[in-house]
């Protein structure tokens, strides 16, 4: 039987890719780490490598195909067993269905940030789930009784239509429609899930519901484009960053009950103590910055108070024992949030190095998805733009972001007298499933108390 | 008229033209709507509302005919004919009254008068107060001008013996023995009527069942029922030279078997079928095709002119209220522009008939599902075995379900029995959510009631059953 080449998930979340090369053509040999295909995913471009030897049976999906869901069968590699057979039989894509898939994974946000830089490789510790429609995953998108039976025994999968019924549910003619149009990237996806040793072995099962996150509809584009006269606007094409930052955050607002928390935190004597311990370590070629001082002290303020690190899954509140940050690192067409694992544990100057290497590679797109995906809270500052103040939307799974705002000298009170003194705002966002307001308060004073008296994050 | 330049002008102020109305006026149209004879159409005013007022009547009486079955006295039975007409003119004055304040909550416009196109979103209205004629201006105009009986030459109402529905309605008299042509809903009903309070009714039906559109079955366990009450029933039958004389009716009538006779009768009603009123409307001027009689329009009620749209009868069958309504909520929203408008899904629309015993249906009958090639799978459940009906001492008629095997879709469903007209809902819910069988038998039935025959109707056609 010929092995199928299923769309790999290059991150726990990642839900549907670009094919953007094929670096093989039907009937060519491949050995073990051959380069087969390069993915563009939502935030880098990775290299699909075969794990099989044998030829090439078929691609099934066209070079430059977007959105394609993870797990549809991109290709087939025909062993040497099938090449008598593969002229009877070329190359019918083979039909198990996810019924058969020996364990499926329930995924979700909560399942993937338990193990941010492994792939999911045990399902066992998580329940089995018989879902109605397994594409689906977690999310349940709105389909009619019949819609989702038809679907099921079409192979359609549901996370791949346009419903057109009501608050976007979908219903039997969608799946008509579909049908009828037959199209490949439609018809493929439904056969696609095969044995997981094919590509997957070591990649997560992450398919999660693309249009769930899509579900609260705004205005169409019909409406959209009748409001702007023809001509007056150049159309940028999304592409998957915009695609996913656009999903995520509506998804992260229109489910997350966010709520702020601010305070002013003082930094002169972090200022001080940036200068002395910069001046000691200039000959290493270390420059602290202010963020990464931030870092540290949110990391650390998460260990002091450990009920504010957790994240919010339906089974139960995960609770983190590691300070993982995410840090917001704006790059042309979109931002990366590159984790700093373990801040809590590191010094200033490896959380330094670490965040420069971060950031650079960031910016040139050469992140590896375990660098990105996962961590516990994030940081957003954009103090560097003047911005005083300002609320950041929760990057799930997260349950708090912290918005840094810029230092800058300010009048204060002290005892009643005026002074001046270096003072940055920051606004804690809060998951309320997850902290409530005492618990974002005291998290958020942890995190000014270390940042005004820093000599306390050294010990 | 103080405004002559609406967005919208509705002609016709049916089911279908009120509710345009109504919905555009909730759009936020300038809305005017043009009626020449009374607000609420024939179906308050001749139709639907009046012929349930009478049906009520008969359906007392007969209760109270049972008196002793359910252990009560009544003494002596009997009904006064001009009372009952009364009661059911009273209903529709008070409905049409009801329309006319809903057209003043809504700010809409009612002009009285007969309208007709005039080409470029022109209307000509005649006014009926003074005859005088004046012009008004639209951007949308929506013909809902209904339709009206059908006759036949040799088969031509008198107004006097030979009844339509208009006359059935205001009877002077009680007819000792009546001849009903045609068994479709307006000709069952009159004859459940009339035969309830005692007329020798005869149906005449052309084609080889009565009440030809709803399931094979359910006609035969109608007819069955007809026969058991008095009716006398011909299918496949002709009814040629009906002539009115001074004594009553005179009508040629060959059966099946080809035999003909004259026989006499005191009065006939005809409800063969209806006409879409679509004459005088300057229709071929304002560029609208009438096609076999009717406006011919697309899925969301346009015509062949642009601005000009359709709704209810005069847009073809069938000839329903809650069809006519239903299309006038499509269309409006349509030239509103609003978001997820659907055509009306034709499968979805219930049918009822309150002779006695009641008949409800939506979707394909038995037949029509197997000619369209589904696998069926077809449940059914007898009153005679619901706790309710027993209770009630209605225990006749059956609940039919038809499913497609492969997809568990609601393919049809055809009841007859006591209240099934309120019950058919549930099926049409269940249709229009799209729900297969799974959903209906986890749905919870109260007890004790006849829905619970719907239930077991599903389960049933899944060899389910629980309580047969």
């Amino acid at each position: 039987m010929p092995i199928p080449i299923l769309m790999p998930a290059l991150s726990p979340t990642m839900e549907t890719g670009k094919l953007a090369k094929w670096h093989v053509s039907e009937g060519d040999e491949i050995a073990p780490g051959d380069v087969i295909a390069e993915i563009e995913t939502d935030k880098a471009t990775m290299e699909v490598e075969a794990i099989e030897e044998g030829r090439i049976g078929k691609l099934l999906i066209d070079e430059g195909a977007e959105g394609v869901p993870v797990n549809t069968t991109i290709a087939e590699v025909l062993t040497d067993e099938d090449e008598e057979g593969a002229s009877a039989a070329p190359a019918e894509p083979i039909t198990p269905v996810a019924k058969e898939e020996p364990k499926p994974v329930p995924e979700s946000e909560s399942a993937a940030s338990a193990t941010p830089a492994t792939p999911v490789s045990t399902p066992e510790a998580l329940p089995a789930q018989t879902s109605q429609s397994p594409g689906e995953g977690g999310k349940r998108l709105p389909a009619s009784p019949l819609a989702r039976r038809m679907a099921k025994a079409n192979g359609i999968p549901l996370a791949g239509l346009k419903g057109s019924g009501p608050r976007g549910r979908i219903v039997k003619r969608d799946i008509e429609a579909a049908l009828q149009s037959g199209g490949r990237t439609v018809s493929d996806g439904t056969k696609a899930v095969g044995t997981a040793a094919a590509v997957g072995a070591g990649l997560a099962t992450a398919n999660k519901a693309v249009g769930a996150a899509k579900q609260p509809a705004g205005l169409d584009d019909r409406e959209i484009f009748s409001l702007y006269e023809e001509g007056s606007y150049e159309l940028v094409p999304h592409d998957n960053m915009r695609r996913i930052i656009a999903d995520r955050l509506t998804l992260a607002k229109s489910t997350i009950p966010h709520f702020y928390l601010s305070i002013d935190c003082e930094l002169d004597e972090l200022l001080q103590a940036r200068k002395r311990m910069n001046e000691a370590v200039a000959a290493d070629g270390v420059r602290l910055s202010v963020n990464d001082f931030i870092i540290k002290a949110l990391a650390l303020a998460l260990q002091k108070v450990p009920e504010a690190n957790a994240t919010w899954s339906d089974q139960g509140l995960l609770k983190h024992q590691r300070s993982d940050v995410a840090v917001a690192v704006a790059v042309e067409g979109g931002l990366f949030t590159p984790v700093v694992r373990h801040a809590d544990l590191k010094t200033l100057s490896e959380i330094s190095n670490e965040m420069k290497d971060l950031a650079h590679r960031a910016r040139s797109k050469k992140l590896a998805p375990h660098e990105y995906q996962g961590g516990t809270t994030s940081i957003s500052n954009l103090g560097m733009f003047d911005i005083k103040q300002f609320d950041a939307v929760i990057n799930p799974p997260h349950a708090s972001i912290l918005a840094v705002g810029r230092g800058e000298q300010r009048p204060v009170v002290r005892d009643g007298e005026l002074s001046v003194a270096n003072v940055m705002s920051c606004t804690l966002s809060c998951d309320h499933r997850v902290i409530d307001g005492a618990l974002g308060a005291q998290l958020l004073k942890a995190f000014k108390t270390y940042i005004e008296e820093p000599v306390t994050m050294l010990v | 008229m103080s405004q002559s330049k609406f967005d919208l002008v509705v002609i016709g102020a049916g089911p279908g033209g009120y509710v345009a109305a109504i919905r555009a006026a909730q759009l936020g149209m300038k809305t005017a709507i043009v009626e020449r004879e009374h607000l609420g159409g024939i179906c308050l005013n001749w139709g639907c509302i009046p012929t349930k007022a009478l049906l009520r009547s008969a359906e007392i009486y007969r209760n109270m005919q049972h008196a002793a079955q359910y252990g009560l006295s009544a003494g002596k039975i009997d009904f006064d004919l001009e009372a009952i007409v009364k009661r059911s003119r009273a209903v529709s004055k008070q409905l049409t009254g009801g329309v006319g304040f809903l057209m003043k909550k809504n700010k809409i416009t009612v002009i009285e008068g007969t309208a007709k196109l005039a080409g470029g979103g022109a209307i000509e209205v005649v006014e009926k107060k003074d005859g005088k004629t004046s012009t008004i201006s639209s951007t949308h105009i929506i013909i809902a001008t209904g339709a009206r009986a059908r006759s036949f030459p040799g088969l031509e109402p008198d107004g006097k013996h030979i009844w339509t529905y208009r006359e059935a309605l205001v009877p002077d008299t009680m007819p000792k023995s009546l001849l009903v042509v045609g068994s479709g809903a307006i000709g069952i009903e009159f004859a459940s009527f009339f035969n309830a309070l005692g007329a020798k009714v005869t149906v005449v039906e052309m084609m080889d069942r009565v009440m030809p559109v709803e399931d094979e079955e359910i006609s035969a366990l109608a007819r069955r029922s007809f026969e058991k009450q008095g009716m006398t029933i011909h299918t496949g039958a002709k009814v040629a030279d009906l002539k009115s004389d001074a004594s009553g009716v005179s009508a040629n009538i060959t059966l099946a078997d080809g035999k003909s006779s004259t026989e006499k009768f005191d009065r006939a009603i005809l409800a063969v079928g209806i006409v879409a009123n679509t004459e005088n409307l300057g229709l071929e001027k304002a560029g609208v095709k009438v096609e076999g009689g009717n406006v011919v329009i697309d899925e969301f009620c346009r015509t062949t002119a642009k601005g000009v749209y359709a709704i209810g009868d005069v847009a073809g069958p069938p000839a329903l209220a809650h069809k006519a309504s239903h299309e006038a909520i499509i269309c409006v929203e349509k030239i509103a522009g609003l978001e997820g408008v659907h055509p009306l899904d034709r499968r979805n629309i219930p049918g009822c008939t309150y002779c006695s015993p009641q008949v409800a249906s939506v979707g394909l009958t038995e037949a029509a599902a197997k000619e369209a090639g589904h696998e069926l799978k077809i449940g059914k459940f007898p009153y005679q075995a619901n706790g309710k009906a027993i209770a009630l001492g209605e225990t006749e008629g059956m609940i039919k379900t038809v499913f497609d095997a492969k997809t568990g879709e609601l393919l049809g469903a055809h009841m007859i029995g006591a209240e099934v007209t309120e019950l058919i809902q549930g099926y049409v819910i269940g249709k229009t959510l799209e729900t297969t069988e799974a959903e209906l038998m986890h749905t919870i039935f109260p007890h004790p009631t006849l829905s619970e025959m719907m239930h077991e109707s599903v389960l049933a056609a899944f060899d389910r059953a629980l309580h047969i």
